[in-house]
């Protein structure tokens, strides 16, 4: 068997390559409005795609992207910010010695963020996945609400509720888009494999997984790992964006976005988590047309400030009244390919 | 003896599902356990595939205890399991449905999946290979791309027995294969059953109420009631048994 390539594997190859020009042609062309917000969308890619993988496609309905983020948003801007603008940040207590000390270039920090996160998951998944289902939701929403409050307490290292500031602004659309693709080629990967199928399995009958051989426990941990490397090197990625940061941010607010994000575009859909990300995070700023003053057939409306949350809402509804299963459902982009073929055979 | 049950109990709280029960499975028997409902049966499978403790006694595979493996430990050492109801992977295909069988027999690791080693291509292909030739084997080749939940109920019993055997067990575990089937679907089972059997060297234990399909099958039963053995010897022998029947259609004489 020599090397083949399948028509399947130039379209991803064609894909990728279409992503790295869209990210070069807007970072050189676009306003920089719009390169905001497509920092914001790639962000939020990464963190949909993991989120996807332990809770629509391993089935697991889990409420804890927000405490992992935080972890990667706090190790990142703490090995980033100088130690002089740490000298006057710290205004409640005075900051841990080591504190001082911790200072990394972008790409360890950011890989540092994920690790942290993800052995942090893996120290979680021991008592977390003893229950199911509900009961696994509340546990997880437990976590993120006492990373919050961990970091609001601790302000000997993190500043409290005051936050970092002065994070510097490393990202921009080359980091950001770079490691989005990075996520969703090692993403579709796994979902790719044998442990993407055992996640699949452990979704659809635990039981019966397990009865094949799965080892589901493992199955679950490799899921939330993962998912949580990439919330974290997320968060350290939104933390080098926004340049400064506190535990506000990272409320419950911020998961219930991303569950909005891969219910919309379909539990289990890596394809349906990034058209999600799109559609949430940049309809919400496409369509702030809504809140200002409009012409419409002669009459004039004042400014209403919150119409786009109204319409945008609304949207969300019909889409899910029609698309129960979102709109990709549990397909890939590439199932419209093969299930078009399968007349030819 | 492949499997040796030794002086089995298992209670659930005040209730004793099954009691003092010792039985011996030959290699490449086929086995009937039967008995009215709520006799025991489907909790001796649970405790053969190690999804019930024992509350005393012990399952013996090969000569090796099996105290304490989980489910899936049970599954890699070469027991493999159907379920009454049939539970295929709803969202996946066929083929990926048999594919799961073979997650612990594929070797390559997480990372040579997430960079595409030239192992990971090797051992799926492997797979997907073994897969298709034991879904061909079924007559199911043709269907390995469809949903398995758009198959005919025949159908997905059979993928079902593919995917157990996807596991290369030794003993195989069939709970209800016949339920829900017409005769000639019964009889098409029937007929496989025995023919995987001799290839694929198994040896199989079945819960079965088809008393038809249990006495063309099986070489030996097992009758159980109320977690009691009652009878053990031919399936002919077991109809015509006094205990037997008093245990099926009640016991008229003692009223």
């Amino acid at each position: 068997m020599g090397i083949t390539v399948s028509k399947n594997q130039w379209m991803n190859v064609a894909m990728v390559a279409f992503a790295m020009c869209f990210i070069v042609f807007s970072s050189n062309y676009f306003d920089e409005y719009s390169v905001r917000i497509l920092n914001n969308i790639a962000i939020f890619i990464i963190l949909a795609v993991s989120y996807n993988l332990i809770n629509g496609v391993t089935g697991q309905f889990s409420l804890e992207p927000n405490g992992f983020v935080a972890i990667g948003a706090y190790v990142t801007a703490l090995l980033l910010v100088s130690p002089e603008a740490k000298q006057y940040q710290y205004a409640i207590v005075d900051p841990y010695p080591f504190v001082m000390t911790l200072h990394a270039n972008f790409v360890v920090a950011l890989l540092l963020s994920g690790i942290f996160a993800a052995l942090l998951a893996l120290a979680l998944a021991a008592p977390v996945f003893r229950v199911r289902g509900d009961y696994l939701a509340i546990v997880t929403l437990g976590f993120g609400f006492i990373i919050k409050i961990l970091a609001i307490n601790n302000p000997e290292i993190t500043n409290g509720s005051l936050g970092l500031n002065d994070i510097p602004e490393f990202s921009n659309l080359y980091w950001t888009g770079g490691i989005a693709i990075i996520a969703v080629i090692v993403i579709l990967n796994i979902v790719n494999s044998k442990f993407g199928r055992a996640m699949k399995a452990v979704r659809d009958d635990e039981d019966a997984a397990t009865a094949m051989g799965v080892n589901t426990f493992k199955a679950k941990t490799l899921a939330f790992c993962t998912s949580a490397f990439f919330e974290g090197v997320g968060g350290g990625l939104l933390a080098a964006l926004l340049t400064s940061i506190s535990p506000d941010l990272f409320d419950f607010f911020f998961t219930f976005q991303l569950l909005i994000i891969i219910v919309l575009g379909g539990l289990g859909s890596t394809t349906g988590a990034i058209i999600g990300t799109v559609l949430v995070i940049g309809g919400s700023e496409w369509m702030r047309f809504l809140d200002e003053p409009m012409h419409l057939f002669g009459y004039t409306t004042t400014a209403m400030p919150g119409m786009r949350m109204v319409v945008f809402s609304l949207i969300l509804i019909f889409i899910m009244l029609f698309a129960r299963e979102g709109i990709m459902g549990k397909r890939e982009l590439k199932d419209f390919f093969t299930s078009r073929k399968k007349g030819e055979k | 003896m492949i499997l040796k049950i030794d002086n089995v109990t298992k209670n659930f709280g005040g209730v004793t599902a099954i009691k003092e029960t010792s039985f011996s499975v030959a290699p490449k028997e086929i086995f009937g356990l039967i008995g009215p409902n709520g006799a025991g049966k489907t909790t001796m499978f649970n405790i053969i595939t190690g999804n019930y403790e024992p509350s005393s006694g012990q399952v013996i595979f090969r000569g090796e205890p099996m105290d304490g493996l989980k489910p899936h430990q049970i599954v890699r050492k070469g027991i493999a399991r159907t379920f009454q109801n049939i539970r295929l992977f709803s969202s996946m295909s066929v083929l990926d449905n048999v594919l799961i069988g073979f997650d612990f027999q594929a070797r390559y690791g997480f990372l040579e999946s997430i960079v595409r080693f030239p192992r990971f291509i090797k051992e799926e292909k492997r797979i997907k290979v073994r897969s298709m030739e034991i879904l061909d084997y079924f007559g199911m080749a043709s269907f390995a791309h469809e949903k398995a939940v758009d198959l005919s109920y025949g159908q997905q019993r059979k993928v079902e027995i593919a995917r157990a055997l996807a596991t290369n067990p030794e003993l195989l575990l069939l709970d209800e294969p016949a339920a829900g089937m017409n005769p000639s679907e019964t009889e098409e089972l029937g007929v496989i059953i025995k023919k995987a059997r001799n290839d694929f060297d198994l040896t199989v234990l079945l819960i079965e109420h088809d008393m038809k399909f249990v006495n063309q099958m099986c070489d030996k039963v097992l009758v159980l009631d109320y977690g009691k053995t009652i009878f053990e010897g031919k399936p002919h022998e077991a109809i015509q048994d006094p205990e037997v029947i008093a245990a099926y259609l009640g016991d008229f004489h003692n009223d």
